[in-house]
């Protein structure tokens, strides 16, 4: 059971945001940075895979900055065997560049993988978007949202989280699929997980994205809270209240 | 409860290697997920959380700077990080890990036979066998070299009598290392003996009101015998027990750090939202120089433990050395414990807070592995060629 | 030539989600600012026939039905061929779909079919100079970035609640014409076995989209049956409470919210009979939306709420509860 895991360097969700000088892009001074926790489900799913079959190799990927090698060797540190880093400096890229970008890396390996893994979203970005792009790109069956993974004879059946409910999807290997929270518990990468991981290969190159097909054009923060109101007295407010938590706050 | 950032004024972690940052960041995160929430519970029941030991294992927190036999082989300042950690959890917590890393794998490796190591080291590391070190007697504390614990030869066998006291994972120990003078030669030397040895028990200690979340017992040996080969062949006298402190001593100087910045953090964070007088007392003058003591204090041990860590892994740090980090640390967590705890005002007097509970702790951990005074003797000695011990 | 904006609306069972009528008002919105044409795109077995006319009350004048044995459930790999095969046999200018799980999963793949970007999970749109441009939130909403593009089609997707319908006077029935699509089922490599309904399980409180929260004003630990009930009529929500009340032992220390329980985030917060002592609202400040229910107008709550009613919490939680029911069927 080969499998390619895609993960992502982003600043750690508690961070505070700053606008950088250009309007565009985030001021990156004092950020701390992770791996993208709903990736983290994906090399996890990987790895135990790989446990289950007894064989196979886990190969984590990622796109990023020289930085963004940390992201490698933390899966590694977790049990990947080996990691492919482009390196990339340009921020704010366009979801479509990095999966096309994934996509011919995928077709240029000599030994295929049978399955590729993304966590449903990147928490920085917040598309959704690389993950079944990929898929399309190499002509691969995809399922997003997985919940539940059961592998047999070449096929594997999820789980899928949707409005309300699940869906159970059959997917015929090779296959992409991308991992939601409540797949799997990621395993910590214990002390000797991270002594081991200096030893695994990262093969290091330039990712030569493609051009961008959508650009940021500037960034914004979000308006404002405005000072808050007392809608109104007891019941008859209730009207008022809903109507304005829908229409001007869009909380519901 | 928010998330824990560490302290690092001074960008100390641009001074550890990326293994060490990650084998921080994976026990911070550990502690974050599985001892913060069940600690005052613990604290509050005088219960040792056995159950987080097979996780505690799997990360591979046992006998972390060992190499071989299942361990990780850590360089120093990595193990001293997971303590680090571990304290920001709590002291009790850290202790159970440090005396069977430090105190229990490590002299049998250190003194141990080849088959001494393969029988204990990977269970051990394993957290199957969990081991305790008795060396402290209800009357000798600061001079061991005073026991009266005795081991006599009989046969194939040792016959071991005497009491152990004060000695953490005591009770749920499956080993201990019981250091006794060996007759007639009258010589320190190190047994192991195995729970569920006739004449072997450790009870454990009540009325704690520190480390309370771990297991304190006495050992009492009343005509134990042991098999020959339970002795540690590789050491005599009061230097094998004192090297065993050593070790730990280290790991406790960085676990001093955790606790600080444990404190520290809780206690400003409550300053910034506790508004009296029509602001938060974080705006206030002697808050704000509690803090900035507080800050110093932190990054300077931090320094202190960097330092004395690249020192050990270089095979150069003194045994008076590690008495000036531990010392320094370990006084200077127990004062910001209570600092933080008046800043918390009457809230911290609930352990709703954790400067009470780290306050309580280090009231143990600046007695044990050597007193303040002791440390301060060590230096006196160590700087004017006097000994001040009797 | 007309701009063409088709939306991709949304069915499960033959049954549109509201939020594909948002999607098709913001074709028809946009089709309008183009001076172009809107239509939409359903796929789906041949009952929808009937069902997908109701678009053109907002304002889309055709739908294009695309049915089949490969589209009777929802499966990616199908869907996403169709679809964009309509697209591009219509030369559409801008393809809009929803943000839910379904356009989610969806919009990217067609997307890369059609050669271009994709603008996901969009709160609002410009035109300018005759160009779409889009709205999104990144870093979970810390900040919002605009987006254009330099591919057609502009492909986006709608989050939900964030684009009004707008039911169109003028609106007759949509025409339905049958949008032929070439899927052989047995040729496709993953099939949807089974759509499962579940009760969701109850969602931790700092991951919960909203939270209904309690304090001393409920009285009782028997009263916070009511939050319970306000809970359930709105989607994702769990209950929560101050201090007081777990202290008092009516809610378990799980539940509470404050500096020394859980920090929370929410898009919504309500809380009920909560006066807003600092611990509290150290806890919640940072919900994207606050509101405030309690008989003391003097409360400190209600300088941090956006939205504040001062009354009786059993007489206007229920009211509360009922309004939600009716407003969001």
């Amino acid at each position: 059971m080969n499998t390619l895991v895609c993960a992502k360097r982003v600043p750690d969700t508690a961070t505070k945001i700053k606008i950088g000088g250009d309007s565009r892009t985030i001021d990156e001074a004092g950020i701390q940075w992770i791996i993208n926790p709903y990736d983290e489900f994906a090399i996890e799913e990987a790895l135990r895979l790989k446990e289950k079959a007894g064989k196979g190799e886990v190969t984590v990927l990622t796109i990023g900055p020289a930085d963004a090698g940390q992201t490698i060797r933390s899966a590694l540190a977790m049990g990947a065997d080996k990691g492919i880093h482009l390196k990339d400096d340009a921020k704010n890229r366009d979801p479509s560049a990095i999966a096309r970008a994934i996509a011919r890396t995928v077709q240029e390996m000599a030994a295929k993988p049978d399955l590729i893994l993304f966590g449903r979203q990147a928490v920085d970005d917040q598309s959704l978007t690389v993950g079944p792009m990929v898929a399309t790109l190499l002509e691969l069956p995809c399922v997003t949202d997985v919940v539940k993974l059961e592998m047999a004879d070449g096929k594997a059946t999820v789980s899928r989280e949707i409005e309300g409910g699940h869906e159970i999807v059959e997917v015929d290997l090779p296959a992409v699929l991308s991992t939601n929270k409540g797949l799997n518990e990621p395993r910590y990468a214990s002390l000797k997980g991270i002594m081991a991981a200096k030893k695994k290969p990262i093969e290091t190159r330039d990712a030569a994205v493609p051009e961008d097909r959508v650009t940021v054009r500037k960034m914004d923060y979000p308006p404002e809270r405005k000072g808050g109101r007392v809608v109104g007295t007891g019941v008859e407010a209730v009207p008022e209240l809903v109507r304005l938590l829908r229409e001007e706050a869009k909380a519901l | 409860m928010r998330e824990f950032r560490g302290v690092d004024f001074y960008q100390i972690d641009a001074l550890l290697s990326e293994e060490e940052r990650m084998v921080r960041d994976t026990v911070r995160e550990f502690v974050s997920d599985r001892v913060m929430p069940i600690i005052e519970e613990c604290f509050r029941e005088g219960r040792f959380p056995t159950h987080l030991v097979p996780a505690m294992a799997e990360l591979g927190l046992f006998g972390a700077n060992l190499k071989g036999y299942g361990c990780a082989g850590l360089s120093s300042v990595g193990y001293g990080l997971i303590l680090q950690e571990l304290e920001r959890g709590d002291s009790g917590v850290r202790s159970a890990v440090s005396v069977q890393g430090s105190l229990c794998m490590w002299p049998i490796f250190t003194y141990g036979s080849e088959a001494q190591k393969e029988r204990w080291l990977p269970r051990m590391a394993r957290g199957e066998v969990i081991g305790c070190f008795g060396l402290t007697e209800p009357d000798h504390g600061s001079d061991p070299g005073g026991m009266e614990t005795r081991a006599v030869r009989k046969g194939d066998r040792y016959v071991i009598n005497g009491t152990k006291r004060w000695i953490t994972n005591g009770t749920i120990a499956d080993l201990a290392v019981v250091w006794a003078k060996l007759q007639p030669e009258n010589k320190i030397r190190g047994f192991l003996v195995e729970k569920g040895t006739p004449g072997f028990s450790a009870p454990e200690i009540p009325r704690k009101w520190s480390l309370r979340a771990s297991v304190t017992s006495d050992l009492i040996l009343e005509d134990c015998e042991v098999p020959a080969g339970n002795l540690l062949p590789g050491v005599e006298g009061l230097k094998g027990p004192l090297g065993c402190l050593n070790n730990a001593r280290f790991g406790i100087a960085w676990g001093a750090i955790g606790s600080m910045m444990a404190t520290y953090e809780e206690a400003v964070e409550y300053a910034k939202h506790r508004v009296q007088f029509d602001r938060p007392i974080a705006g206030f003058q002697l808050t704000q120089a509690k803090f900035a003591d507080m800050l110093t204090e932190i990054t300077k041990a931090q320094l202190l433990a960097l330092r004395l860590g690249r020192l050990k892994d270089a095979g150069q740090a003194t045994p008076a050395q590690v008495s000036l980090a531990k010392r320094n640390n370990v006084y200077w967590a127990l004062e910001m414990a209570r600092m933080g705890r008046q800043v918390l005002g009457a809230s911290g007097i609930t352990d709703e807070y954790q400067a009470g509970r780290h306050m309580a702790n280090i009231e143990s951990v600046i007695t044990y592995e050597g007193t303040h005074e002791i440390h301060t003797l060590v230096l006196g000695q160590e700087i004017t060629g006097l000994s001040a011990f009797k | 030539m007309a701009a063409k904006v088709l939306a991709f609306c949304e069915q499960r069972g033959g049954q549109f989600k509201k939020a594909a009528f948002e999607c098709a008002s913001e074709a028809a919105r946009l089709a309008r600012a183009l001076g172009g044409e809107a239509a939409a795109i359903v796929v789906g077995g041949p009952s929808l026939e009937t069902a997908a006319a109701a678009v053109g009350a907002y304002g889309v004048p055709r739908a294009l039905h695309v049915s089949g044995p490969a589209f009777e459930t929802y499966n990616g790999d199908a869907y996403g061929l169709a679809v964009a095969s309509v697209a591009k046999s219509e030369g559409a200018a801008v393809v809009l779909f929803t943000a839910s799980a379904m356009g989610k999963d969806l919009a990217p793949r067609v997307a890369a079919r059609l050669g271009t970007g994709l603008a996901a999970d969009i709160t609002g749109t410009r035109v300018d100079g005759g160009k779409v441009l889009f709205r999104r939130p990144v870093y979970a909403g810390k900040a919002y970035v605009e987006i254009d593009f330099a591919t057609e089609p502009r492909v986006a997707s709608l989050r939900p609640n964030n684009f009004d319908l707008e039911p169109r006077n003028d609106g007759a029935a949509a025409s339905v014409e049958a949008a032929a699509v070439d899927v052989d089922p047995a040729k496709l490599r993953s099939r949807t076995k089974e759509v499962k309904a579940q009760a969701a399980a109850k969602a931790d409180l700092t991951e919960a989209p909203i939270i209904v929260s309690g304090g001393r004003g409920m009285k009782g630990p028997e009263n916070f049956v009511i939050l319970e009930k306000l809970a359930g009529a709105l989607p994702g929500a769990v209950v929560g409470a101050s201090r007081a009340v777990v202290d008092a032992g009516w809610r378990p220390h799980a539940d509470q919210v404050g500096q020394t329980g859980k920090t929370v985030s929410p898009n919504l917060y309500i809380a009920c009979g909560i006066s807003g002592a600092i611990q509290h609202l150290a806890g919640m400040r940072t919900s994207k939306c606050i509101v405030a229910v309690n008989k003391d107008p003097e409360a400190p709550i209600f300088k941090v709420a956006d939205y504040g009613v001062v009354g009786d919490v059993f007489e206007v939680v229920p009211a509360l509860q009922a309004e939600f029911e009716k407003a969001l069927k």
